[in-house]
């Protein structure tokens, strides 16, 4: 009887396996991702339904963010809408106000441009400045606001003031003050964005930031060696009198040992009208951000 | 004493009879299957997250076995008319409700005591996985024994609502009594707005009735403090203490209610 039964629930787990494929077969995959919805948007609403489990509901927010994030980069729809990154955001950070991460990688995703996030360096600002409201001395808020108008707004002044004001907080690393003052100083040069990448490449907790921040440091090398390369173009239109039409002219002329290869091993392109430098179309490093002259 | 003691060591048996103890296993799966896919679905705080669910999930288990259970604790007895038996031989009836009661308790700290050594042995096993640099940005080492202090709230919070569960289940159905007894635990999360309700409403007397359900009601929220143990935020001792006092002079008081009700109970 037993074996009969079991023998039964064998047959039919195969049968519903089966009809599902069926079913799989005739209607098509299901839908990879769920339709975005957020159907409370009201984070004091969601504070009062999480009983006494903000913290968890907290996490599930984060994880949704990170994959409503993921997914909308990841997608092959032309246009790309983060519309619930920061409602999803404001309600992970307001069930947990302590949620260090949702602010830091957060305000990380918000300003991101297009298409590879919603390029909301506003919101990001205000994500971080909410974080400070629930931990005024988080030294690491007032320094990735700061990071957020030197590298996405490009408002140095600004930038400087919030690493300044990211100094004098306790625990803030000695690295800190230097770099509002170079920051002042000098804002928006190739030295101090390399340094701003460095740290956080050093200090990234998460591969995804690690990787992202090599990615910024190859196109700040590529920039230098543009700049170089462009010089260098420069000075043989000046010594032979005309830009050279290839590489190969250049090569020939000594100036270069061999055709310039980009940091992704990719060779540069030459414009010989204009003797602009440029990367390949296939170089994984495009798009250089937009500076022309301002980071040089 | 001793009666007491007999009637809470044969609950605990009946309850590890009845399975209860498989929710363990339950506990163990979810735990390490979500640490796991939590690695997968997010970026970095794998180790926040599995302190936020440990916890919840020891508070959710234990709150379903306090219900489940407690509702179950003088009513099966009379539904299967044991309670004659039992009330013929010389146990006094504040005997049985109070044996009965620290045999759900019993059971419950076995569990949750098993559920804290897994959860403490995920996390151990999450701290031996992480590299340095992310050990040095998390706000309190993985297997933190800080986190006992939510623990054993919690604890309180579940040895609460058993005795309300065990309160209701002296003179109502298990139906009603799990009924009554989720809905005090929910309104027992909602005490904050009861307290400032007179803000939101022009009648006093509606203010005052308010703030008198606000003292009268379990406070359920004081037992919460899950996000500041997980941030390694500061709670005081006196908070800790205040809150274990609270919870004892409540459970006292549901256990002299419930054994009022079930000794003027007619078993004739």
């Amino acid at each position: 009887m037993t074996r009969r039964a079991a023998v039964l629930l064998v047959l039919l787990l195969g049968s519903v396996l089966g009809l599902q494929a069926v079913h799989e077969r005739r209607s098509g995959p299901p839908g990879g991702t769920a339709e975005s919805l957020l159907y409370v948007r009201s984070p004091e609403a969601m504070k009062r339904m999480a009983l006494s489990y903000h913290s968890l509901l907290a996490d599930v927010y984060w994880i949704r963010a990170v994959q409503h994030y993921g997914g909308t980069r990841l997608s092959t729809d032309p246009t790309k809408q983060y519309d619930l990154l920061y409602p999803l955001l404001d309600i992970t950070t307001s069930l947990d106000p302590h949620f260090r991460i949702a602010y830091l990688f957060g305000s990380v995703f918000l300003a991101e441009e297009p298409p590879g996030g919603p390029g909301r360096s506003d919101l990001a600002v205000a994500l971080l400045q909410k974080g400070l409201r629930a931990q005024p001395d988080k030294w690491e808020y007032a320094q990735a606001i700061g990071f957020v108008h030197y590298w996405w707004d490009q408002d140095y002044m600004q930038a400087a003031a919030w690493f300044r004001r990211a100094a004098e907080m306790p625990n803030a690393p000695n690295w800190m003050a230097p770099l509002a003052a170079v920051t002042l100083a000098q804002g928006g040069n190739r030295a101090s964005s390399r340094r701003l990448w460095q740290e956080v490449l050093n200090n990234a907790e998460a591969d995804w930031l690690r990787v992202q921040a090599r990615f910024r440091l190859r196109q700040l090398d590529a920039m230098d060696q543009i700049t170089a390369l462009e010089a260098l173009i420069e000075e043989y239109a000046r010594r032979v009198g005309t830009r050279p039409r290839t590489w190969a002219d250049v090569v020939q002329a000594g100036f270069l040992p061999g055709v310039p290869l980009d940091p992704d091993r990719f060779p540069y392109q030459l414009d010989p009208a204009s003797g602009a430098v440029t990367l390949d179309r296939k170089s994984t490093i495009n798009p250089l951000p937009i500076e022309s002259s301002r980071r040089r | 004493m001793q009666v007491v003691r007999h009637v809470a060591l044969s609950v605990f048996k009946e309850s590890v009879r009845d399975r209860v103890l498989y929710s363990l296993v339950a506990f163990a799966t979810l735990l390490i299957g979500a640490s796991y896919l939590i690695g997968q679905l997010t970026a970095g705080q794998d180790v926040k997250i599995i302190k936020d669910l440990g916890l919840a999930a020891i508070a959710i288990f234990g709150l379903f076995i306090a219900v489940f259970i407690g509702i179950g604790l003088v009513w099966k007895e009379v539904e299967r008319r044991s309670i004659y038996s039992l009330l013929s031989k010389p146990i006094r009836r504040h005997e049985f409700i109070l044996g009965k009661y620290a045999g759900l308790a019993l059971t419950l700290l076995v569990n949750v005591a098993m559920m804290t050594a897994a959860f403490y042995v995920v996390l151990a096993y999450m701290n031996t996985q992480a590299s340095d640099a992310l050990r040095a940005v998390w706000p309190a080492p993985a297997a933190d024994p800080g986190m006992l202090r939510a623990v054993a709230l919690i604890v309180l919070e579940l040895l609460l609502v058993t005795a309300i569960a065990l309160f209701f289940s002296t003179f109502s159905s298990p139906f009603l009594s799990a009924a009554l007894t989720f809905g005090l635990w929910v309104a027992g999360h909602f005490n904050a707005d009861l307290r400032n309700f007179e803000v939101v409403v022009e009648s006093k007397t509606a203010a005052y009735l308010a703030r008198g359900i606000y003292y009268v009601l379990p406070n359920f929220a004081a037992f919460d403090i899950k996000a500041q143990v997980v941030n390694a935020l500061p709670v005081p001792p006196t908070y800790l203490l205040l809150a274990a006092a609270y919870a004892l002079v409540y459970i006292a008081l549901l256990l002299t209610g419930a054994v009022l009700v079930f000794s003027r109970r007619d078993f004739k």
